[in-house]
């Protein structure tokens, strides 16, 4: 056997052993853009909640995981894509999206907020400080209706594809001019230009970029859960993958149970978001 | 494949097509005004105003589409000063940020279409307008043009295709174009593949028109 057929045959045997270990390997999507769960260093490294959540997780699993960056708006295409195995990216378990994937069970759960700029004449809304559209009753009647007079007419950035931006367009708020954004960054950054009068995402992504920016940017109306806003956050999984769904399961259970997941969330939230 | 949501997709993004249209129609009825000004100038002996018009041809045809639209858009907008004056009732708009971002978008390529048009006109057709005593100006509007805008029909032709494609950026902007609405689809089926595919049609069906009316032209004003 020639040097050159030697060659070509360590190659291939080596790209066989690499492509074994792949195998072993799970990826994690994030998106890297939505403070505090996910978010980037100065210098490019994904931080906050979910990447560290993601690396207890793996430990508990005795799985090696790598996390990968992914936009938010082909999230879930990805994922049936196979360019990787499971979502950490603050996904809320939604009966829309349980129709083409899997979650886990929930490991946060965080409240949503309407945002504005200090100063806004939509700062201080007459409504119950929480409501869960779930329940219904008559508060959550009065604040949709308080909410509905307030914003008729004016425009609420949120971003694509979330939570939010469906409650938005649901008709629960009548009628507003809903603008989408690829990130939560953009939607703050509009909201301090002004072209937003009022915005909608997780509360604390509101207050987290309130502390980092020094923007005058407030919470107002009530919180909302429930409903189109999901049953907390889990990990998006593959339909066929039950095996890696049960896997997270108890991994979360493990986490739960030592304090892990109370103690990364006050960490990052500055509250137990943990569930 | 999910021929239902093909089927179901393409009426809302027929609709869409609307303002992707819009978006380019008005982009490039003011981006030719302005190329013709820049190349006119760009032909100017003073070197300032030369140096000038080299200078916003430079820039614009040196930076991505996208770049630029981020500047007006987010960049400017985060300028508090620009907020006060009467210029934020324009840039408050998405609307006319993606319209200002293209047209001096593409008034950039037009220029330099342009002048190399009116360079590559022979000396001897100017010289024929002279020798029957016509004047700069008749030579200029009559004979000049008209020949300049026949020789940067096929180029043109291009910056027209690659415009109509370029206005997909306005999505990022939050304008509900034909990407724009494609990506609103997906964000709510999760299933791309289907949904570009009929944007890419629709795409693809109006570089079809734009290519065969620019050759309609072309073949119409041909000199032979």
């Amino acid at each position: 056997m020639n040097i050159f057929k030697k060659s070509i045959l360590t190659v291939l045997a080596s790209l066989l052993v690499i492509g074994n270990v792949y195998a072993d390997k799970i990826k994690i999507g994030t998106e890297g853009a939505y403070p505090p769960w996910n978010s980037k260093d100065a210098s490019g490294n994904l931080i906050g909640f979910e990447v560290e959540l993601a690396k207890e997780l793996c430990s508990i699993m005795n799985h090696d995981c790598t996390i990968v960056e992914q936009d938010w708006d082909g999230m879930i295409p990805a994922l049936t894509g196979k360019k990787f195995d499971a979502i950490m990216a603050g996904m809320s378990i939604t009966e829309e999206r349980m129709k083409t994937i899997s979650f886990s069970q929930g490991y946060a759960d965080e409240v949503a907020s309407l945002a504005v700029m200090k100063g806004s004449k939509l700062e201080n809304l007459d409504t119950p400080e929480g409501i869960n559209l779930s329940l219904g009753g008559a508060s959550v009647d009065k604040a949709l209706k308080i909410l509905k007079g307030a914003l008729a007419g004016k425009t609420v950035c949120t971003q694509t594809g979330t939570i939010h931006q469906n409650f938005l367009q649901s008709g629960d708020v009548g009628k507003i001019d809903v603008r989408t954004y690829k990130t939560q960054d953009e939607v703050n950054l509009d909201l301090t230009s002004g072209r937003c009068d009022v915005a909608l995402a997780a509360a604390v992504a509101f207050t987290d970029y309130a502390n980092k920016s020094g923007k005058a940017v407030v919470l107002t109306g009530p919180t909302f859960s429930g409903g189109a806003f999901g049953n907390g956050v889990g990990v998006g999984i593959r339909k066929s993958d039950t095996k890696l769904i049960n896997d997270f399961n108890s991994a979360i259970d493990q986490a739960r149970k030592k304090g892990i997941i109370s103690k990364l969330a006050i960490k990052h939230f500055g509250f137990d978001a943990s569930m | 494949m999910d021929f239902d949501l093909m089927f179901t997709s393409f009426p809302k993004l027929l609709g869409a097509t609307v303002v992707t249209l819009k978006l380019l129609s008005v982009s490039l009825f003011f981006g030719l005004f302005i190329g013709l000004l820049f190349a006119i100038l760009r032909l100017n002996k003073n070197i300032f105003i030369n140096k000038f018009a080299y200078g916003y041809s430079y820039v614009f045809r040196g930076t991505p589409l996208l770049v630029q639209i981020f500047i007006i858009y987010f960049g400017l907008g985060q300028i508090e000063y620009l907020r006060s004056t009467f210029l934020w009732v324009i840039l408050k708009e998405p609307y006319w940020c993606a319209i200002i971002a293209f047209t001096l978008n593409t008034g950039a390529y037009t220029s330099e279409i342009l002048r190399s048009a009116f360079q590559t006109i022979k000396p001897g057709i100017i010289e024929a307008g002279k020798s029957l005593g016509i004047s700069n100006k008749i030579i200029f509007y009559k004979i000049q043009i008209p020949i300049a805008i026949r020789q940067s029909l096929p180029a043109y032709g291009n910056e027209i295709i690659l415009m109509m494609k370029g206005t997909s950026l306005a999505s990022t902007v939050t304008l509900m174009d034909l990407t724009g609405v494609a990506k609103y689809i997906i964000s709510t089926t999760f299933k791309p593949i289907e949904v570009f595919i009929v944007a890419g049609g629709i795409y693809l069906f109006m570089t079809f028109i734009i290519h065969n009316v620019i050759k309609y032209l072309e073949k119409k004003y041909s000199f032979q």
